[in-house]
């Protein structure tokens, strides 16, 4: 009983992050952090930079 | 973007990066060449030179603690600051106490090379540092913890790379499991008792075990490969998406396989069946990782064929998709019976080791360190592409022979001749795995050539430089950095680290709270008493000389052990061992029921110097048990933390622990121990 729930629950969660990850509204988010590495690294920083 | 560079203004902190990246280098080399010694010594025993320090089983945790903490260990630690900082836009958040965790994780490492070759050892596999030790451990972690999330509250970009998550996940785990696996009560500031016994310190040991892999050998660099693939390949990652569900499914599945460790053992059913499951399931996060990383490269396979750093990097994609194909395929019941105790594991170990996580870290240290050091490229390409080569050449002999020698061991354990006998004594299978030992260690020497062609390169890159560039610029807060600076502190990093902790913990309290409260695995087996004086000592001796290493004390459920070892070994037998002392390979016998098998005489001329009696052994001898008298001073004070366990001994056992070991050597110790192991139960069955 305790363990079916158990592993129910765990499924809908599972569903429910791949429907989250793949949701319209992530695309851009995701395609902007996807591009974080390829950036400057050196190792000075840009100072002005205002998170939006 | 919504920002103008003005070079020089804000610096990152790469003084660190740069330490612990040479760290790694240097550690690797070290903790390989010992490596290289104890594969040696099992091949040629004669290597153990009779000499306590250069023991086999004093030096094999020296080794597994080299390679995993030091080199392993600095390399995440250089790699998370690299990457938090750039993925960030921010320098790290306390330049103090960044550098206290380079200082600090030196220590450690420093005082884990004296301390175990001396034999202080907490006796539980890739757990062995003693407590003060494992203290300095817990506020170095406690100072990283802080170094990175307080990088990430800082920093300047919206998103947290995903790079971050697995590094985040990684740190958050890894203080989880030392910390409830290290809990013990001191005897001394060397020795100490853990607090739990027998199955449980089982279970509690194999969650952690399983654990540091699946988090400190994996989570930690799939943090790398997220970082330095896309990188060096000069693509985004190939799925965003996935690496996001990649990331979730991994962390929350991985805590719960540790039992796949103990299956046939003692353990309950239960938890060997929870265990074995999650494991199945765990190739699937696992390979969509591996996807992701190689798939990056999809329209630019071409770089390969120039750029020997991203080799390294593919391949290391390439082991980590085999061992965790064939770890499930281990796990599973069936497969572990024939697998199990074998040097298959210590083959699937090592594909994994050096396949995965020193390529991903070698691949990532050639990426970084002439950015570090304001080089356009290492010194030599050539000997990078070098490097790849005698590194992967040595990797497949290493694997195949482990492969080949586990799989012949298993067969030949289990083998059974018409009329139901046995077909082959143990030793049998020792000397059928000497070549197998050989060829290991041409492979593992393969491997360590290649670590030093890396030294000689990294040297050539860094040292004409005396002065790094831009070191000596200070950070200086903008004026706009320090007024958004409690805005900046959002509720995303906090709600990620906490939902991290509760994902998992509950494979760890689902599988090891139950286990205190069952009777099977709490209460003593009938005739099952605490440990006398002198076999207290004895055992005391059995650990720091590491016999664990090469011998289990687990008879499992199967009718070749039953045949071989006596009847199977119940949890009950071991509700006084702390630590528990059950084993994962057998390079040797099983101990579990070695008691009265022999007499005193021959397990003295055995422990003195083994072929004697067994001319085909590898074990190492022991001559200095015979020298070193028992610490009488130091019993009593074992039994009472003991009692204070539960353990129920009486006054009159104190008052008589100092005459009962008074005049008796450490041999003699070891000898009374050895022969208690097994006896009551065996006498007591019916």
């Amino acid at each position: 009983m305790m363990s079916g729930i158990f592993t129910a629950l765990l499924l809908a969660l599972f569903v429910g992050v791949w429907a989250w990850a793949w949701g319209a509204a992530r695309r851009q988010p995701f395609g902007e952090a996807a591009h974080l590495p390829l950036e400057h690294d050196a190792a000075a920083v840009p100072a002005r930079e205002v998170r939006p | 973007m919504g920002w103008h560079m003005q070079s020089g203004e804000e610096i990152y902190n790469d003084t660190v990066v740069r330490q612990f990246t040479i760290a790694t280098v240097i550690w690797g080399i070290v903790g390989m060449a010992v490596g290289l010694l104890i594969a040696a010594q099992l091949a040629w025993p004669a290597l153990n030179f009779d000499v306590p320090w250069l023991s086999y089983g004093r030096l094999r945790p020296l080794h597994t603690n080299a390679v995993i903490f030091a080199f392993g260990g600095s390399g995440l630690f250089a790699t998370a600051y690299y990457v938090v900082q750039r993925t960030c836009h921010v320098r790290l958040f306390s330049d103090a106490l960044a550098s206290f965790t380079f200082w600090g994780w030196q220590a450690v490492i420093v005082l884990a090379v004296i301390t175990l070759p001396l034999g202080l050892s907490q006796g539980k596999e890739y757990a062995e540092l003693i407590w003060p030790i494992d203290i300095l451990i817990a506020l170095v972690w406690v100072a990283y913890a802080v170094v990175f999330f307080g990088t990430i509250v800082k920093r300047r970009v919206k998103h947290i790379y995903v790079a971050n998550w697995f590094f985040g996940a990684f740190i958050l785990a890894v203080a989880v499991l030392h910390i409830v696996n290290s809990i013990a009560i001191p005897v001394s500031w060397t020795q100490s008792y853990p607090v739990y016994s027998g199955a449980v310190d089982a279970m509690v040991q194999w969650w952690y075990g399983h654990n540091a892999v699946g988090f400190f050998l994996t989570a930690g660099f799939l943090g790398i490969m997220y970082y330095y693939v896309p990188k060096q390949a000069q693509r985004p990652v190939y799925s965003y998406r996935l690496s996001v569900v990649h990331f979730w499914a991994l962390i929350s599945v991985y805590m719960w396989a540790g039992p796949h460790h103990l299956h046939y053992t003692a353990l309950p059913d239960w938890a060997q069946s929870l265990g074995m499951v999650f494991s199945l399931i765990l190739l699937a996060p696992s390979w969509g990782g591996m996807i992701n990383g190689m798939m990056t490269l999809s329209g630019a396979w071409h770089k390969l064929r120039t750029d020997p750093i991203l080799k390294f990097m593919i391949v290391s994609l390439s082991f980590y998709g085999m061992s965790t194909f064939e770890g499930p395929m281990m796990s599973i019941k069936t497969v572990n019976s024939l697998s199990h105790y074998t040097d298959w594991t210590i083959g699937h170990v090592h594909a994994g080791a050096l396949g995965w996580v020193a390529f991903i870290t070698i691949g990532a240290i050639y990426s970084m360190l002439p950015r570090l050091y304001g080089r356009e490229r290492m010194y030599s390409i050539k000997a990078i592409d070098a490097h790849f080569w005698i590194a992967t050449i040595g990797i497949v002999l290493y694997i195949a022979a482990m492969w080949i020698a586990g799989v012949m061991q298993g067969l030949m354990w289990r083998a059974t001749n018409a009329d139901g006998t046995l077909t082959y004594t143990f030793i049998e299978s020792v000397r059928q795995t000497y070549p197998y030992y050989v060829t290991r260690f041409v492979g593992g020497l393969m491997f360590l050539g290649g670590m030093l062609l890396m030294g000689w390169n990294v040297w050539r890159t860094v040292v004409p430089l005396r002065e790094p560039p831009r070191s000596r610029c200070r950070h200086r807060r903008t004026p706009e950095e320090a007024a958004m600076k409690h805005e900046l502190i959002e509720k995303n990093i906090g709600l990620m680290a906490i939902l991290i902790v509760l994902v998992i913990a509950v494979g760890g309290l689902v599988e090891i709270v139950p286990l205190m409260f069952q009777a099977q695995t709490i209460e003593p087996a009938p005739g099952v008493k605490p440990y006398s004086p002198l076999r207290l000592a004895g055992r005391d001796v059995y650990i720091r000389e590491g016999c664990y290493g090469c011998h289990s004390q687990m008879v499992r459920t199967l009718a070749s052990e039953t045949l071989r070892y006596g009847p199977y070994s119940t949890a009950g037998e071991s509700v006084y061992d702390r630590p528990f002392q059950w084993g994962s390979k057998r390079t040797g016998p099983d101990l579990a029921r070695v008691g009265a098998r022999y007499s005193d005489d021959w397990h003295r001329v055995h422990l003195k110097n083994p072929r004697d009696v067994v001319p085909e052994s590898n074990m190492p001898g022991y001559p200095w048990l015979s020298q070193a008298l028992v610490d009488p001073d130091q019993v009593e004070k074992k039994m009472k933390v003991l009692a204070l366990m539960g353990h129920p001994y009486s006054e009159e056992d104190f008052a008589g622990a100092r005459a009962a070991v008074t005049g008796q050597t450490e041999m003699d110790a070891v000898v009374a121990y050895l022969q208690g192991l097994g006896v009551t139960p065996k006498e007591a069955a019916p």
